[in-house]
């Protein structure tokens, strides 16, 4: 190493440099879709959300014909018909609860998890970097959020083309397209969901970033995500209904209609996208800017 | 200040020439290794100016400490527990913000050029801390993977390696939540060995070992530093560091009370004379007649601060006195009491 390689503190400019490119943020991004998935209580929750749907179907399928009598979860009565729509069905009925809990579980262990294990000081020395860090984890929650969904979706399809008829799925507006076609939009409802997901995994990104409790941080955004659908059904706070996080969750049937689309979906997006940059604008805010104790 | 080698050469220079890594024995005494810096190399691998941090709640956890670690040392970081000394390493690793003051790792501003230097430093940091669910391997592969600096393509060799230097490649496979707390404690020092380290942070690294354990990460230092790494390493026991530093600093209530080489330490004990005499009150009226402090007696014994004065001398005073004189001594306080002294006794905690 020659002299003028030094930097000009005089330390030589061995400076590791860092890789050039994604290889880096995608390494350490695996490694945390390994933890993420590799945890069983993570996986336990997949296995919540993949025997949901068995359930409702095995259900629907006992009742027999016309046993549902309407009423129920929408998209519900139509399972009977084509099994196509159990997916629906599910998706609907696991948003109320057991999606958001598992996106409070993922996104409130994410940085409170690390601090609780003391893990966190440990990244931070590496250095993985902050904001990197919390991109990182971000990532991984979104991910893990699609997984759900999917699993969800994946589930249902399963058992609604062993248990029920598949075939042309009839939009909601009345007009059937080929089963590949309602696949298709199947996938998008999946994607539209996987969205509502991310925007409350931001919401529980920041607010783990609030506590070295990663219990504490998964309760408070459960107890957020129960106070929003709450407060959605209450006719009483209409004017700030289109505000809360949770009321665009079920807008997923404007894809089931023909054109697909239109002004609610378009609502939704952009609900989720507002919540995504602004929860992430805290939870960065907050951790660059936190002395780490713990 | 020695130079071991002579002009622009490659990094082990700021190893100042030592010798093969010093045999593994025990009781070896602390070899001085005064920082020989070649030309143009920094004196200092840390350096702070007047680092402060005040937490929330009011505390004053440090106070204006300036540290100034030369490259190449082994730097004991003592003091008793409470003493300042994991806030102070956390401020130099950038994970707490200082209230006032600056500081600098291998020459680099903290924390805003955390990103180019830490992946020089290796450092453990108040215990280990894993997940307890996966293997030693995994938990090293994770931290590896955190690192934008690590070549994934050597990952898995980087890890044996460091896995074997520590003696842990047996138990790799196993659940961290397996491991005893002296395999705990090694993993992390495993940690701090995936890259080579210009400089590596060791926080109370003994802390809860057995005497085997704790020689053995007292030899694992050595033969790091014998790399030509810069080695600060916290304690609140002098006798854990004293074999292996070259350097001390010693907080007390959040301030850094004393810094520098160990002889330095040493010679701040002042020499006393010590007159063993069965005419204790003879001698002290002697002592005390030449001008000496601090004259204390005993049964058999009498003794005064020395001073600037020769012992010899005052040898002869005793005799032409008539004090009958059986022995003399000129008693340097431990290190060990030393230590005490600056830390003060028992457990004063303040704020």
């Amino acid at each position: 190493m020659s002299t003028a390689e030094r930097t000009a503190a005089g330390w030589p400019a061995q400076q590791p440099r860092p890789a050039g490119g994604a290889g880096p943020w995608v390494r350490f991004l695996r490694s945390e879709l390994r933890l993420i998935f590799g945890r069983w209580r993570n996986l336990a929750l997949l296995a919540v959300l993949a025997g949901i749907p068995v359930l409702i179907g095995v259900a629907l399928k006992l009742s027999g014909p016309g046993g549902g009598g309407g009423g129920g979860p929408a998209f519900l009565d139509q399972v009977a018909g084509n099994g196509v729509f159990l997916a629906f069905a599910s998706l609907t009925v696991l948003l109320t609860l057991v999606l958001p809990l598992t996106m409070a579980v993922v996104s409130g262990d994410s940085m409170a998890g690390e601090a609780s294990h003391g893990t966190l000081r440990y990244l931070l020395a590496v250095p993985a970097g902050r904001t990197r860090l919390l991109a990182v984890k971000y990532a991984a929650v979104v991910i893990f959020g699609l997984a759900a969904c999917a699993t969800v979706a994946a589930a249902a399809l399963i058992v609604g083309v062993i248990l029920f008829p598949v075939g042309p799925v009839t939009l909601l507006s009345g007009s059937t397209v080929s089963l590949g076609a309602g696949l298709l939009r199947l996938l998008l409802v999946v994607l539209y969901v996987a969205a509502a997901m991310a925007a409350l995994g931001a919401i529980g990104l920041a607010v783990s970033t609030f506590t070295e409790h990663p219990i504490g941080a998964i309760a408070a955004i459960l107890v957020l995500a129960v106070a929003s659908e709450v407060s959605d059904a209450v006719p009483q706070f209409s004017a700030i209904h289109p505000y809360l996080p949770s009321h665009w969750w079920l807008s997923f049937g404007a894809i089931l209609r023909s054109p697909a689309g239109g002004p609610e979906l378009t609502h939704g997006l952009l609900s989720f996208a507002v919540y995504v940059i602004i929860f992430a604008a805290i939870a960065w805010a907050r951790f660059t800017s936190a002395d780490v104790t713990s | 200040m020695s130079v071991a080698g002579q002009g622009a050469g490659p990094r082990d220079e700021i190893g100042f020439g030592r010798e093969d890594p010093p045999p593994a024995g025990e009781r070896q005494p602390a070899r001085p290794r005064p920082p020989a810096v070649a030309p143009g190399w920094p004196a200092v691998a840390i350096s702070s100016t007047g680092l402060s941090k005040r937490f929330r709640g009011g505390q004053l956890a440090v106070d204006g400490v300036s540290l100034a670690v030369p490259a190449g040392s082994v730097y004991g970081f003592l003091g008793p527990n409470g003493s300042g000394k994991t806030t102070t390493i956390r401020m130099l690793l950038g994970l707490i913000y200082p209230t006032s003051g600056e500081h600098e790792l291998l020459g680099t501003p903290m924390p805003a050029g955390a990103t180019a230097v830490l992946p020089r430093v290796g450092s453990l940091v108040e215990g280990p801390a894993f997940h307890p669910q996966l293997s030693g391997r995994a938990n090293l592969a994770r931290c590896d993977a955190a690192d934008r600096t690590a070549d994934p393509a050597t990952a898995a060799d980087r890890i044996s390696a460091a896995l074997e230097r520590v003696g842990l490649l047996a138990a790799a496979r196993k659940h961290y939540r397996a491991y005893s707390l002296g395999m705990k404690q090694r993993l992390a020092i495993a940690a701090g060995l995936l890259q080579p380290r210009d400089l590596m942070i060791l926080d109370e690294p003994t802390n809860g070992l057995d005497p085997q354990g704790t020689r053995e990460v007292r030899s694992l230092i050595r033969e790091i530093a014998a790399g030509g790494t810069t080695v600060f390493v916290s304690s609140h026991l002098l006798a854990e560091v004293e074999q292996i530093s070259t350097h001390v600093g010693v907080m007390r209530t959040g301030q850094l009370v004393f810094q520098g080489t160990l002889a330095e330490m040493r010679d701040r004990g002042a020499a006393r004379i010590l007159v063993r005499t069965a005419e204790p009150e003879q001698a002290v009226k002697v002592l005390a007649g030449r001008g000496l402090a601090d004259v204390r007696s005993g049964p058999h014994e009498a003794s005064a601060q020395l001073g600037e004065q020769r012992p010899e001398e005052i040898n002869a005073a005793l005799v032409h006195a008539g004090v009958p004189v059986a022995g003399l001594e000129t008693p340097r306080p431990s290190l060990e009491d030393l230590f005490v002294e600056l830390t003060g006794e028992g457990f004063d905690v303040h704020g």
